[in-house]
């Protein structure tokens, strides 16, 4: 028989296993109430936002209203620039220093290594002062690149990355060598294509991580031309113009629907990923 | 192999360009928030002078970091072990292939894909007085109004509730992969010994699942100091400094106040906080993980 089809001796059988059903259904109910509540009140008038009726008629105008009163098509477009712009960054430099780590005994590399661990204790959300009068010195201040220098360097990436690059053989190195290959060619040929799911785990965390970021964005930016999403949202829910929940609520939901959508769509894959980049 | 002095050479080469970020946005800040922090905040025509203590001393004397200290502390013990405790439970009941354990999954892990300042948008308007849900609730109920994030009292165990909606999930996953990788053999051991489903569970389980609590316990202590976007968007630290957190406090002073020199000092506060945190799981955990 199959391992994964083997009866699990201690899986609640019976009485047990209809009242633990119960349960986590009920907890699972509690935790999908605000997300469904958020759902209903974006998609009905606003005098339905509270009142719960089955024949309610269902509009899109919330989310019409709420692309009207702000940019968020640049709001959009600037998370997308931001996101694809770190996690490239990230891949390179990460790749860089995690091969450097995995697998050359150079001076220093013990006390390097633990400099860069030291960026997952000191995060770049706590020096957010420091960090603004050093974007203010380099006269970036208010643009994308700002947003994204501080993360560029992932002490994270760099460990997954070196973790990685620690299981490959030696000896599919070593050939690659004689054959003739450079360093970086044998990092681009060999190392990088045996960590593809590793890529796609860090990039999915990465990704989403950083659509969601929120802080240090809104510290550096305050202009239309860098916002990114999250903080295009913070401005649009917190001025006074009159609050309507119904727009609120459908702003919020237009900011997470790309990325929500996704985790949907490729739920086993997220999954996955974020278990991958959490174990190593 | 390459020669001797060329692999020191191609080392740091390959890690220069990430460490010249590193130390641009994480080494030079830290030591310049030290620095920062013994001198005064420049006004006007007043420049900056050398200060020595004093803003340490300052520190000491004032109530609202003491508050955002404490509050900051009940936060943390709030959410980490609630969210760590529904996240066994949670991952044990997917793990256990209940009715329906794919839509269980995913409303368990939705919050965490979600932005926590949209997290903190649905959440406020689930509190509104009058209006939210929670109020409807309690009308049906007979419950006198109340406005939730209004008053001192409930307005830190809201943001709490908030915390733990969207961090329990996150945490299942990771507890999920260690149920998976917990060898059957061992469960039929322990049912051939007539163990029960509670034995089995803290016996076995718990304890084989210690290093995936010491790497969530970890990220949930840095995320409890880390994140403050949802005491932006719900309360702003208020009502009273009641949800005002330490790094909310250090945003506050740096930015709205732009006393820079004193922000300073209370970053250096949070790092150390987070130095003796990260001492303390090397003592105390550490010991008790590594046995297998």
């Amino acid at each position: 028989m199959n391992a994964a089809e083997r009866p699990h001796p201690f899986e609640p059988r019976g009485f047990a296993r209809v009242v633990d059903t119960v349960a986590a259904w009920t907890l699972a109910i509690l935790w999908a109430l605000p997300l469904l509540y958020a759902v209903w009140t974006a998609f009905h008038p606003s005098e339905y936002s509270a009142r719960f009726e089955l024949l309610a008629p269902l509009t899109l105008e919330n989310f019409a209203k709420a692309w009207e009163a702000a940019p968020f098509a640049r709001y959009f477009l600037n998370t997308v620039m931001l996101v694809t712009l770190i996690l490239i960054c990230q891949f390179v430099l990460c790749t860089l220093a995690a091969y450097a780590f995995a697998r050359y005994r150079f001076w220093g590399s013990e006390i390097a290594f633990f400099l860069v661990l030291l960026q997952l204790m000191v995060m770049p959300e706590i020096l957010i002062v420091e960090n603004y009068r050093t974007m203010s010195v380099l006269g970036i201040l208010d643009s994308i690149p700002s947003i994204a220098l501080p993360y560029v360097a992932s002490a994270f990436g760099i460990f997954l990355l070196r973790q990685t690059f620690k299981t490959v053989p030696r000896e599919l190195d070593d050939a690659a060598r004689v054959e003739g290959a450079s360093a970086l060619q044998v990092l681009m040929k060999v190392y990088v294509p045996l960590a593809k799911p590793i890529y796609l785990a860090y990039g999915l965390v990465s990704v989403s991580f950083h659509w969601n970021n929120f802080l240090w964005p809104l510290v550096v930016t305050n202009s239309v031309s860098a916002r990114p999403l999250t903080v295009g949202l913070q401005v649009f829910s917190s001025t006074d113009q009159g609050i309507d929940w119904s727009i609120i609520t459908a702003a919020t939901l237009m900011t997470s629907a790309p990325l929500l959508l996704a985790f949907l769509l490729f739920q086993r894959q997220f999954v996955q990923s974020f278990m991958r980049a959490g174990i190593r | 192999m390459p020669r001797r002095f060329d692999v020191h050479l191609h080392g740091w080469l390959l890690l220069l360009p990430a460490l010249a970020f590193l130390a641009l946005f994480t080494h030079y800040p830290a030591i310049a928030t030290l620095i920062e922090s013994f001198y005064s905040t420049p006004r006007g025509a007043r420049p900056s002078r050398f200060v020595g203590l004093d803003n340490y001393q300052a520190l000491l004397e004032d109530p609202v970091f003491w508050q955002s200290l404490s509050n900051n502390l009940i936060f943390a013990l709030g959410t980490i072990p609630l969210s760590i405790a529904l996240a066994i439970v949670m991952a044990i009941w997917v793990n256990d292939r209940l009715a329906g354990r794919a839509w269980l999954r995913t409303a368990f892990f939705t919050p965490t894909v979600l932005p926590m300042i949209a997290v903190a948008n649905i959440w406020l308007f689930f509190f509104t007085p009058q209006y939210g849900l929670l109020e409807q609730f309690s009308h049906l109920f007979g419950f006198a109004s109340q406005n939730w994030l209004g008053s001192p009292e409930t307005a830190l165990f809201c943001v709490i509730v908030v915390a733990v909606w969207k961090e329990a999930g996150f945490f299942m996953i990771f507890y999920l992969a260690a149920l998976q990788q917990i060898p059957p053999s061992l469960a039929e051991a322990a049912a051939l010994e007539g163990a029960s489903r509670w034995t089995y569970l803290r016996r076995i389980v718990l304890p084989l699942m210690m290093p995936t609590t010491l790497f969530v316990l970890i990220n949930a202590i840095i995320n409890s100091f880390r994140l403050v976007d949802h005491i932006i968007v719900m309360t702003r630290g208020g009502p009273d400094n009641a949800t005002s957190l330490l790094l909310f406090y250090i945003y506050e002073v740096g930015f709205k106040f732009w006393d820079t020199s004193y922000a300073a000092a209370l970053t250096m506060m949070l790092l150390l906080l987070l130095a003796l945190m990260a001492m303390a799981q090397y003592v105390f955990l550490e010991r008790r993980v590594h046995y297998q």
